[in-house]
């Protein structure tokens, strides 16, 4: 591992002050620690923000749950207020990764890093999420740009993810056997006016899947997917499963995730 | 005294390990040691054209770099394959020079190259990847099935053929073919895994400037047998120079058998550059470097009569022994494999030949079961598959074809001395409840699912074993294994032994050997393995031998403690030998009831004399003070443990999952000495197979990367992927050897990966899938499963 200077910042504001086009946020360091480690991230400066208070802890109101950035996957899994206002939610954190990752890891490094495969972006995008950053609001649907690739700017720093709260929704994951990332998420929220089927692992990043979306708000049920085959071209393509698999795939969890709401 | 032997004592290792009180090799620290960083070749198949240290040389920390054309210039010699076998043709086995520094050319991806030494692992690193080697970048050969149309990778060595071996008789086979009414076949691909011990390699050495003594601290299953091949073939110092000490090892599973390039290079170099030097794997260096374990691919028949008789057995092999043929490379594949190739049953005519390959792949050696589940896989496909084409239910065709008289003189090479089949089927029939499995399957198909069940029954040959036999096969060194027992003057035990555990708990089961045959609690014993400078020579531990021979060396030894025994405590009872009987620790004079404790002879021995004992000596006449004995246990043959395991599947054909459902093993290893131990050694081969079956996935490009070298990519299998396992037990006696025993380690890994696949094809109806049985793999499978089932409705 090359050096560095590692900064523990005591407020947002000083977090961001510290950021350049060499620096990294570390929270959870689940992924930035061993890239690091292998030589594939240098920075100049890790600027710590595990220990502003602010940014942790979990808020439920009528319409919303706001899950500070720093909130670690096996608090937002055992959350009482989660469990009953968004079940899927505390689902979906209490699958990610191991026990050690779920103790360390965070939902706004999650996010941030926007890992084609990691189980949150699907969360934010099916649940219309807002994204809180130190100087604006960002919609799901206008942060995830592309494989590792977000809205956020240079300083730019996450505070909260606001969650809505959907009259039904589930998460389901065909797991890779070895990393136990998505091959394919399939994070389905029924709302008031729409039906959101978002897919983590299936392409370069997160989507909505917008056949799936437009015929379960049509029709709340597996049979209305059942043998939907989706255009599998721009799907990702490995040794642990084909773009064919993985179209497959996304159907099946789609149609699961409906029969388990 | 309530014997030890066969009950469920705790593991006394298990204290020390699980606390974090173990002591593997990389916790070993020499003052003012240097750390190795080793060049690799990033390619599968180069010449070397020119290996520039100058950069690196320079680079902060750097003690010394060495490269292949030193370690050549001192003579020092490569690793070696530890058989010798001979093609049908007569002639012998081709092998290629392996330096533990390539020179010339490299040949795997992995391949050292070269090694710094620095002050610290970090400038060790940084000043490897300073060092600039100049490629000349060639073809590789990868695929096992096409090697021998590759290009030439071993100068001399056509076709890339090591051996073209035959074991049978290819005209009788033939002769039986012809009258058959069935010929059954499979085409299969036994597939290369990667073993994958917890703990990865790692070496220490110390050299002594004065006494010009090597302490080569190391990861080893045989540190005897690592000390002599170093000496003997690498050069690197007498045997009397060269200490090899194997500490806490954590898992081998026959990766850990052969001696290694680091170890050599690091030993010969602690002596070069004076310095005490470090290097421990990290695991994608492992994943690159450790021999893996099968890559078989075979093409198989099996004759048979309506009635479901076998009459005759082929078996064609292409097996890889990627770049090197390494100690137990060239062997797994042929004596391990072979003769088990007919598995439980009579076949009266067999034949297996194999084509031994090398590729421009990590080489290929013993890996748990070695050779054995190979064959298991091979003819449990092919028994399977003639019962569901002759619609005999799968347990009964095996019934029908077991042998039920032992000894059993196998067609090829075997005469297995004790068992019962039959006893073991119908077990694991009843403990599976195998009748009942019908209805599960509709439970399974109404909830939209596929079930299937598979069953294996197996035998292998393990307790390796017989000198003479071995030898005469081409086995460079005798497969005996040896004990000291030393009694203290104060009455415990120090039991010596050249077997080396690496987490099969010797601590604890030799203890209880030594304990019940000495009479003494388990506390007064102390195991000690793992050094060339404590106790006797030995062979190590793989194969399942350690308890079939090297517990019977312990055996023989503590009987020949109580036989010295018994002569002292004759003199000191003022009786003749033939008076005192030995039991529970004791030494008694049947007549009189007058006795003396074992641990009071032992200190007379020790202690020959007193103030009052008038210059008479407890001793007989010409008795040596001292209580220790040596022995070396050879056993006449081979043990053989065998059982039936019975796999149920449940499949979601749209998701591709399998799901191991049930599991249940019967197995017949003899006598038992601590049922937990072997509990967990069936658990852990098991898990291997299943591992084999369903997840693990080598693979290599068509370039030589290794494209699953760490484990976002390689599946190791979880404590998810399994259900509780239903053990159970039948017991026929090993006559081969005093106790009865057979050996465990390794049935679990040969019956399991038959019983899983034929699980799995019987719930895609027949459709052969080759192993790993991923989850794409069997989704395709489902799809042409619903298929047929849609055109046949």
């Amino acid at each position: 591992m090359k050096t560095f200077n590692y900064h523990a910042a005591k407020d947002v504001k000083e977090a961001s002050k510290l950021a350049s086009n060499s620096s990294a946020f570390l929270a959870g360091g689940m992924t930035s620690i061993p890239s690091m480690k292998l030589g594939l991230a240098t920075y100049k400066d890790v600027i710590d923000i595990k220990h502003i208070k602010k940014l942790s802890g979990i808020k439920v109101s009528g319409k919303s749950v706001t899950v500070g950035a720093t909130t670690k996957h096996a608090e937002v899994a055992s959350s009482k207020d989660v469990k009953k206002a968004i079940p899927s939610l505390a689902k979906l954190a209490g699958g990610i990764g191991d026990a050690q990752v779920r103790n360390r890891g965070t939902v706004g490094g999650s996010i941030a890093n926007n890992d084609p495969s990691a189980c949150y972006p699907s969360a934010c995008m099916a649940l219309n999420a807002i994204i809180h950053t130190n100087n604006r609001r960002i919609e799901a649907s206008k942060f995830f740009k592309g494989m590792f690739e977000t809205a956020l700017k240079k300083g730019e720093l996450i505070e909260a993810v606001e969650f809505k709260i959907p009259e039904k929704s589930n998460y389901q994951k065909h797991p890779n056997p070895a990393s136990r990332y998505a091959i394919v998420g399939v994070y389905l929220a029924k709302h008031k006016k729409e039906v959101n089927v978002a897919v983590t692992g299936a392409k370069s990043s997160v989507y909505i899947d917008k056949d799936l979306s437009k015929a379960l708000s049509s029709s709340f049920s597996s049979s209305a997917i059942d043998g939907m085959e989706l255009d599998s071209s721009e799907m990702n393509s490995d040794i642990h499963a084909s773009a064919e698999f993985r179209a497959s795939l996304v159907t099946t969890y789609a149609k699961k995730a409906v029969e388990a709401c | 005294m309530a014997s030890l032997v066969g009950s469920r004592v705790e593991r006394k290792e298990d204290k020390r390990l699980l606390t974090g009180k173990g002591r593997y090799t990389a916790d070993i620290n020499i003052s003012n040691q240097t750390y190795a960083a080793f060049v690799r070749s990033p390619h599968a198949r180069a010449k070397i054209k020119k290996v520039d240290t100058s950069k690196a040389l320079k680079a902060s920390g750097v003690v010394s770099i060495l490269t292949g054309e030193e370690i050549a210039n001192d003579k020092i010699g490569g690793l070696i394959a530890g058989w010798a076998i001979r093609s049908e043709d007569g002639s012998e086995m081709k092998v290629p020079a392996n330096p533990p520094l390539a020179k010339d050319s490299a040949n795997f991806v992995g391949e050292p190259i070269a090694v710094v030494f620095a002050e610290s692992l970090d400038e060790a690193k940084a000043a490897a990847d300073l060092v600039n080697v100049d490629y000349k970048i060639l073809k590789g050969v990868i695929n096992t099935a096409d090697a021998m149309k590759g290009e030439t990778i071993h100068e001399g060595i056509d076709k890339n053929l090591c051996y073209d071996w035959l074991l049978g008789d290819r005209k009788a086979v033939e002769e039986a073919f012809a009258k058959a009414d069935k010929i059954i076949k499979v085409d299969l691909i036994n597939n290369r895994c990667v073993p994958n011990a917890m703990e990865p390699r790692a070496c220490v050495v110390d050299y002594n400037t004065a006494s010009e003594e090597i302490t080569l601290y190391t990861t080893s299953q045989n540190p005897h047998l690592s000390r002599l091949i170093m000496s003997a073939f690498g050069g690197v110092a007498p045997e009397n120079k060269l200490r090899v000490v194997a500490p806490d090892v954590g898992g081998g599973f026959g990766s850990k058998i052969n001696v290694y390039n680091e170890e050599i290079v690091c030993s010969w170099a602690s002596k070069k550059i004076e310095r005490p030097i470090k290097w421990v794997a990290e695991r994608t260096e492992s994943f690159l470097t450790d021999t893996h374990g099968r890559d078989h691919v075979t093409h198989a028949e099996l004759a048979i009569t309506n009635e479901g008789k076998f009459l005759a057995f082929k078996n064609e092999t292409t097996a890889n022994l990627g770049a090197y043929a390494r100690v137990f490379g060239t062997v797994t594949p042929t004596y391990l494999f072979g003769p088990c190739a007919t598995g439980v049953y009579i076949i009266p005519a067999a034949y297996t030949n194999v084509k031994a390959v090398y590729t421009n792949t990590a080489p290929v050696d013993a890996y748990r079961g070695a050779g054995r589940p190979e064959a298991t896989y091979t003819i449990e496909r092919l028994v399977e598959k003639a019962a569901m084409e002759l619609g005999i239910d799968r347990t009964e065709i095996r019934m029908r074809n077991f042998p039920t008289e032992f000894p059993f003189k196998q067609t090829l090479v075997h005469t297995v001395d004790s068992g019962d089949y039959v006893a073991g089927l119908e077990k694991a029939k009843q403990m599976s409840d195998y009748a009942g499995f019908e209805e599960r399957r509709k439970k399974s198909v109404a909830n939209g699912k596929l079930r299937g069940i598979g069953v294996s029954s197996y035998f292998e040959a393990c307790g390796i074993a017989p000198s003479a036999v071995v030898m005469s096969l081409g086995c460079g060194v005798g497969l005996w294994e040896s004990s000291e027992v030393r009694f203290n003057p104060t009455g415990q035990v120090s039991v010596f032994t050249g077997a080396h555990s690496h987490g099969q708990g010797h601590d604890t089961t030799f203890a209880q050997i030594a304990a019940d045959e000495l009479g003494i609690s388990l506390e007064a014993v102390d195991v000690v393995h793992g050094d060339t400078d404590k106790g006797t020579f030995g062979m190590g531990t793989y194969g399942s031998r350690s308890l079939a021979v090297g517990g019977i060396a312990i055996v023989n030894a503590c009987r020949k403690i109580v036989a010295k025994g018994k002569r002292v405590a004759a003199k000191m009872l003022e009786v003749s030998e033939d008076e005192i009987d030995f039991k529970d620790g004791e030494f008694v004079v049947t007549k009189s009831n007058k006795k003396k404790t074992i641990g009071e002879v032992a200190f007379a021995c020790y202690l020959p004399g007193s103030r009052d004992s008038e210059f008479k000596s407890p001793l007989p006449e010409g008795e040596e003070p001292g209580l220790i004995e040596t022995s070396f246990f050879d056993p006449a043959n081979f043990s053989f443990p065998a059982g039936s395991h019975i796999a149920e599947v449940e499949i979601d054909p749209e998701t591709g999952e399998v799901k191991v459902e049930k599991y249940t093993a019967v197995d017949d290893f003899g006598r038992i000495v601590n049922p937990l131990v072997v509990e967990g050694q069936v658990h852990g081969g098991i898990a291997q197979g299943i591992g084999q079956a369903l997840h693990e996935n080598t693979e290599y490009d068509e370039t030589g990367q290794l494209i699953t070298a760490s484990y976002m990519d390689y599946t190791m299998p979880r404590a998810d992927n399994f259900p509780e396992f239903n053990l159970g037990f039948t017991c026929t006696h090993a006559t081969s050897n005093p106790l009865g025993v057979k050996g465990c380690g390794e049935a679990g890994a040969i019956a399991s990966p038959p019983a899983i696949m034929n699980a799995v094809i019987d719930a895609l109806g027949g459709q052969e899938i080759s192993m790993p049985a991923t989850a794409e793999k069997v989704w395709k499978a489902c799809k042409v499963l619903k298929k047929s089932n849609s055109k046949a409705a």
